[in-house]
């Protein structure tokens, strides 16, 4: 299970982080989102991973920890608001730039290629 | 008084949230009206604040009465209470230049300007790296709203990246937070300082890679070398009292290297001790340097003190990297006067470029400057103390932080990179105060005076300097002791953690 898990956090991770360096507003917001969902996974893992642990009120000498699940909870809720400001950002620069290049301007190789294809 | 501590947080919370009902939203001068009391009362008790620290007794704040490693804390000593008394002065200061004609603030600016108080104070005041998280995201996302406020093309683009830097820093700050409570088991920083001497050898791979990802962090907040680059941009981009505010936002990511890197990492930390330090030094050193070419290359007033506070956070972060008790009350005298200058030279951009017109702050000749004599030598004020010349505070700080520097190695690169970062700020400065004042291309068509209030705030602040230097005894006396209280980690250990091994004995 720990395999697993740890490979969908480094997937998620890496997909976000490539998104990330994307040029374009919108793969860079997916790429936030699929960053913070990787953040999340990782953050509830450091609890540490086990089967039917109770949780804290319950009657069992194995016990998982609520910490890190409270964390999750509260870097889910910013997180959820920070993507929503970063999406109408993006539209507003969408508008006032006149395109959705993250540096407002595309740059003239882009545009050269783009008119090639 | 034990609520005392709590009180800079609640009233910019309630304050902000109490603008946006009825009586006060309606009006936009009952607002600034109700925030300058706020923010005065704020001051108070930031006053009495650094009085009690004074005492050298640590103001421990548990949340519930839940004792320190399960609970939340908020922790008062002398360093925060230092910064939180900062803040609320820059605060008044800008606030109080919003008094003046400027029609771009909407209803929702000054209830921003409370929540990003209060995200900073926080962040001042939280022992907990989780909560230092969650001030964070208040801090920035009222910080988004304020940097946008009045709209434009170039507002647009500097938030964009702004926005976008930051959430990215956000998500590698809660990885690190991971890692770390993966570890240690804790957030509490005075739990982890304590963890961290007892680890095991297995892990402290993982703990240097987590302490090492919020360096990257409190980097990017503090704008540190690589991270640097949304820095000119927003602040020039922003209105002048958010861009005077938000000089102490990257005082807030020094802070932090400050608190995390002296007291985790510090000296009682075994194999991981000081493992800031060999990072901070090049890239603080590095960061001068790059921060005076910019100020060599800015084309306007603003960017040109943006950049002057590139060169500020660069020598601040090449002296904590010494990670001894003079370099650190070295730099925190130094970081009082370059955030108030730096705020003061931001609003007095603003009242230079409202009176020249059409060319605003750019530097280039062009209509002289309506009230040229009183303006000019507040930026001959200004120049002087942001430069670091006698007899003002940036002076004594730069003396200070020179002579922090001990070994031949150690003053071989700081010395020359300060001093020749101070030369390049006069040459620059001496240029642009002789284009604005002394190289008009036509009379200034209509005599325009500043407003009184706005030209109040910004005396204020560009006088800090002078109370600075006149009190440089006991404001040194103050920034030692505070220093020697921040490397006594066994002491913070002890008065953090203190209400637990009391209820340990009761049981």
């Amino acid at each position: 299970m720990e395999a697993l898990y740890a490979v969908c956090v480094g997937v998620l991770t890496a997909a976000g982080v490539f998104l990330l360096l994307r040029g374009r507003t919108f793969p860079v917001v997916v790429g936030l989102t699929l960053l913070s969902y990787g953040v999340n996974l990782f953050l509830f893992a450091t609890g540490r991973l086990n089967n039917s642990a109770a949780a804290v009120l319950g009657a069992g000498s194995d016990h998982a920890d609520p910490l890190p699940q409270a964390l999750v909870l509260t870097a889910i809720v910013i997180g959820f608001a920070m993507t929503a400001f970063v999406v109408i950002l993006a539209m507003r620069a969408r508008g006032d730039l006149g395109n959705d290049h993250v540096d407002g301007r595309v740059p003239e190789l882009v545009l050269d290629s783009e008119e090639r294809n | 008084m034990q609520h005392l501590i709590l009180l800079p947080l609640i009233l910019p919370l309630l304050g902000g949230l109490l603008m946006l009902l009825p009586p006060l939203t309606d009006s936009r001068v009952r607002q600034r009206n109700f925030a300058l009391v706020l923010s005065a009362a704020t001051m108070l008790i930031s006053v009495l604040l650094v009085q009690q620290a004074q005492q050298g007794v640590i103001g421990v704040y548990a949340l519930g009465d839940w004792a320190a490693p399960f609970g939340i804390v908020m922790v008062a000593d002398r360093l925060s209470t230092l910064l939180l008394l900062l803040t609320s002065v820059l605060a008044f200061c800008s606030l109080l230049y919003t008094f003046g004609p400027r029609t771009e603030e909407g209803s929702f600016f000054q209830p921003l300007l409370q929540f990003q108080i209060l995200g900073v104070n926080g962040a001042f005041l939280t022992g907990d790296l989780f909560n230092l998280f969650v001030f964070f995201e208040i801090l920035l996302i009222a910080s988004y709203g304020l940097l946008m406020f009045g709209g434009g093309k170039t507002r647009t683009r500097a938030g964009l990246h702004y926005v976008i830097l930051n959430l990215a820093g956000s998500a590698i700050f809660l990885f690190a937070l991971g890692i770390l409570y993966g570890t240690l088991g804790t957030l509490n920083i005075a739990d982890l300082a304590l963890k961290v001497q007892h680890l095991d050898p297995a892990e402290a791979p993982l703990v240097r890679a987590g302490g090492l990802m919020l360096l990257i962090v409190f980097g990017l907040k503090a704008a540190m070398l690589p991270l640097q680059f949304w820095l000119p941009a927003a602040y020039a981009a922003s209105t002048p009292a958010v861009a005077a505010l938000f000089a102490i936002m990257t005082k807030v990511g020094i802070y932090a290297i400050l608190r995390v890197f002296t007291v985790i990492f510090g000296d009682a930390a075994g194999s991981l001790s000081h493992i800031a330090g060999p990072w901070l030094w090049p890239l603080g050193l590095m960061t001068i340097l790059v921060g005076a070419i910019g100020v060599l290359a800015s084309q306007d007033l603003r960017r040109l003190i943006a950049n002057l506070i590139i060169v500020s956070v660069g020598s601040l972060l090449a002296v904590i990297a010494l990670q001894r008790e003079a370099a650190t009350a070295a730099a925190l005298y130094y970081l009082l006067h370059s955030t108030l200058i730096c705020g003061g030279l931001f609003l007095l951009s603003d009242l230079i470029a409202r009176q020249r017109g059409k060319v605003g702050d750019r530097l280039v000749p062009g209509r002289g400057v309506g009230q040229g004599r009183l303006l000019g030598s507040l930026f001959f004020i200004g120049a002087i103390a942001v430069i670091g010349m006698p007899p003002l505070a940036g002076f004594l700080g730069k003396v200070l932080m020179l002579s922090a520097a001990s070994s031949v190695a150690e003053m071989s690169w700081l010395w020359p990179l300060v001093l020749g970062s101070s030369l390049v700020a006069l040459i620059t400065l001496s240029r642009a105060g002789s284009t604005l004042f002394w190289n008009p291309a036509g009379k200034p068509v209509e005599i325009m005076r500043a407003h009184p209030v706005q030209l109040l705030a910004t005396v204020l602040l560009l006088s800090m300097p002078l109370l600075l230097s006149v009190f440089a005894g006991p404001v040194t006396h103050m920034a030692a002791a505070t220093a020697q209280q921040l490397h006594d980690v066994q002491g913070q250990i002890g008065s953090v953690l203190q209400p637990v091994t009391h209820l340990v004995e009761v049981k």
